[in-house]
């Protein structure tokens, strides 16, 4: 059986800029997958890509793009269209910005089931009633006339899952869905998303630069650094024996793994701009097992205890690098 | 919302103030007055002088003058034609529907052509589309319209004989005058072609007129647009797998409408200034007409009452302006 959604080394450029590079990424029916990097990792705009969605100024190209089997790459704008909204579909970090002010919300809701069910007036509106209440929002027969100035940013994230689950998809993308709302409010809007998941066995994409949101949802995690993948693994073995230096510094700032030590560790240095990426490893700057090696050549991707690894050096259990000269 | 309409309201009495008190010293500080008008060249005594301007007053000092004319204001007359002997509201009464109709087509033509094109240049921003409607906007904009307005009477009129020259309708047809507005005057006459000649005889002067607002209210779409257009919510839009053109109408469109509405009413203030030169350009016997005449005449009450009431017509389509920001913008309703 094909998976639901298969994307082979999908690059995305925006000029010279190289935002996404070499991404393979499959998701099966049913599956969390957690894809995780620091803000400008590209992790957004490959699932951008997927959905279509990027700006025009974006330039995509990648081996293969299929959802459910049927290619996307080179389907037409209509096709994707068929899709999009109703078998694969996403929901985004503002949940205030990205709900249109001057409508309802329970028209927009409806919207999202109008574009691909012809049903009647009656029943649609039910049926966002339904929907509103599925979600958790309170009173969903008043809220349906509410705009998205009246209501909360956990509300208005509650009715955006409501949009994006209207017309029951495969495949559901939540792009840092959690981060802009309050610290009171995520573990709520996380617990929908994961439960909604298991409810309707949807897969979910969920991209987030939280491990700890990680660790309570991911069954896979793939780890994005500068536009590429550094480590992919399930997320038990990754958060037990993480195999890049990268994911075993973002695993080591965890306030949770840092109890006894004076500090918070941190990962010096930033990641690299459009200008400065290096030639070779692109984490290198910033790695504490950086050699020669790091610098002229550019790691592949490849298997390393069970994990798929872009490092010359991938860490064993212990956590020391393999293969590094002394 | 209750609060932005009393506040608007509230506006109005310093406004008619100022209006009324700029009116009266600009037309005050034009050399000659309606009597000295009137006598023309041939002269007369002094005495008779000295009589007419008694009897209209014109021998009392400017803050008097000024002061009996707002009490007359506000017992609601406006004063008489010192010309026609007419009430100047009569007058106005005549003439406002000329220019209502040649405002409302010149705007129907702005709103019409200048929306779809301003969209049309934020979706394909970039293009050769985008960068002709640019050039020709600032062009409108920057066109003095009584040039504008005569170029078109030579190319369209004169050389090649597509519209006629002046007017409102051929002499050969009598449309009596039931609602003012001609348009439907003809269109519910017995007279065969009244209507048609009443159509060609307002395209020309409605396109001049519409041509500023037309610039500005392309420009003004496109930028609001282009703006609208990289929002979330147009992103959400697209994904749930609206078509194209939903998203740019039904999403886009919708949001950049506010602020192209503010616009729309300031336009309205221009266009009513507009009428005025286009009216003496194509000889519309319409509000403008009426005014550049009295000034011609030193027709104190007539400019002066004029003014006012486009003023206060100004006034009032910016407050129904207001309210329909308020049916535009959910934001400001609750």
């Amino acid at each position: 059986m094909s998976p639901l959604l298969e994307v082979r080394n999908l690059t995305v450029d925006f000029g010279s800029f190289h935002a996404v590079e070499g991404v393979d990424l499959t998701v099966a029916a049913g599956e969390v997958l957690c894809v995780v990097g620091e803000s400008g990792s590209g992790k957004s705009v490959s699932m951008l890509a997927v959905m279509g969605l990027l700006p025009r100024t974006g330039r995509v190209a990648a081996e293969r793009v299929a959802f459910q089997g049927a290619d996307l790459l080179h389907a037409t704008p209509r096709g994707r269209r068929r899709l999009i909204g109703r078998e694969m579909a996403m929901i985004f970090q503002e949940p205030t910005t990205s709900l249109n002010p001057c409508y309802p919300i329970g028209w927009q809701i409806a919207e999202a089931l109008r574009a691909h069910y012809a049903a009647p007036r009656a029943e649609i509106r039910g049926r966002v009633v339904a929907l509103l209440g599925q979600v958790g929002v309170p009173a969903p027969e008043q809220r349906v006339r509410a705009f998205p100035h009246q209501l909360s940013g956990g509300l208005n994230q509650r009715a955006m899952i409501a949009m994006a689950i209207a017309c029951n998809p495969a495949l559901l993308i939540a792009d840092e869905p959690t981060t802009a709302l309050d610290v009171t409010v995520q573990k709520g809007v996380l617990d929908l998303l994961v439960g909604l998941q298991r409810e309707r066995g949807m897969g979910l994409v969920l991209i987030t630069h939280d491990m700890g949101v990680v660790a309570e949802t991911a069954q896979r995690v793939q780890v994005m650094y500068a536009g590429q993948v550094m480590e992919e693994q399930p997320a038990a073995p990754l958060f037990a024996h993480p195999r890049h230096p990268y994911t075993a510094a973002l695993l080591d700032a965890l306030p949770e793994r840092a109890e006894g030590k004076p500090r918070l560790p941190t990962i010096p240095g930033v990641v690299p701009g459009a200008d400065d990426r290096p030639a070779g490893c692109l984490f290198a700057p910033r790695c504490r097992f950086r050699t020669g090696q790091c610098d002229a050549e550019r790691p592949a991707l490849r298997m390393a205890f069970g994990a798929r690894v872009r490092c010359h050096y991938p860490l064993d259990d212990a956590g020391q690098p393999t293969g590094r000269p002394a | 919302m209750f609060r932005l309409l009393t506040r608007r309201l509230a506006l109005i009495v310093p406004t008619f103030i100022g209006v009324t008190l700029l009116g009266f010293l600009l037309i005050h500080s034009i050399p000659g007055d309606p009597v000295e008008v009137r006598v023309g060249e041939r002269g007369i005594s002094a005495e008779r002088l000295a009589y007419f301007r008694h009897e209209l007053g014109l021998d009392q000092p400017l803050w008097k003058q000024f002061l009996d004319y707002e009490g007359q204001l506000l017992h609601g007359d406006l004063g008489r034609s010192v010309v026609t002997q007419e009430s100047v509201w009569t007058e106005f009464k005549t003439f406002f529907p000329a220019t209502f109709e040649l405002s409302v087509c010149a705007l129907a033509f702005a709103i019409l052509v200048g929306l779809p094109l301003g969209v049309m240049a934020a979706v394909r921003r970039g293009s050769a589309l985008d960068y002709g409607l640019i050039g020709i906007s600032v062009t409108g904009a920057s066109m003095p319209i009584f040039w504008w307005g005569l170029m078109a009477v030579l190319i369209f009129s004169v050389a090649l004989g597509w519209t006629p020259v002046s007017g409102r309708i051929d002499d050969l047809f009598y449309i009596e005058p039931r609602t003012g507005f001609l348009l439907i005057d003809a269109w519910f006459s017995d007279e065969p072609g009244a209507f048609r000649s009443a159509v060609r005889h307002l395209i020309l002067p409605a396109i001049v007129l519409g041509t500023v607002p037309l610039a500005t209210i392309a420009r003004m779409t496109r930028s609001a647009m282009l703006e609208v257009l990289g929002e979330d919510y147009v992103r959400t839009a697209r994904a749930k797998g609206l078509a194209p053109g939903r998203v740019v109408v039904v999403h886009a469109l919708r949001n950049a409408l506010i602020p192209v509405v503010t616009v729309l009413g300031l336009q309205v203030g221009a266009l009513l200034g507009g009428a005025i030169l286009t009216e003496t350009v194509f000889a519309w016997p319409g509000v403008g007409h009426w005014l550049v005449e009295s000034v011609q005449r030193r027709d104190y009450n007539v400019l002066q009452g004029g003014t006012l009431l486009i003023a206060v017509l100004v006034m009032l389509v910016n407050l129904g302006v207001d309210v329909l920001y308020g049916v535009l913008n959910p934001r400001l309703r609750h």
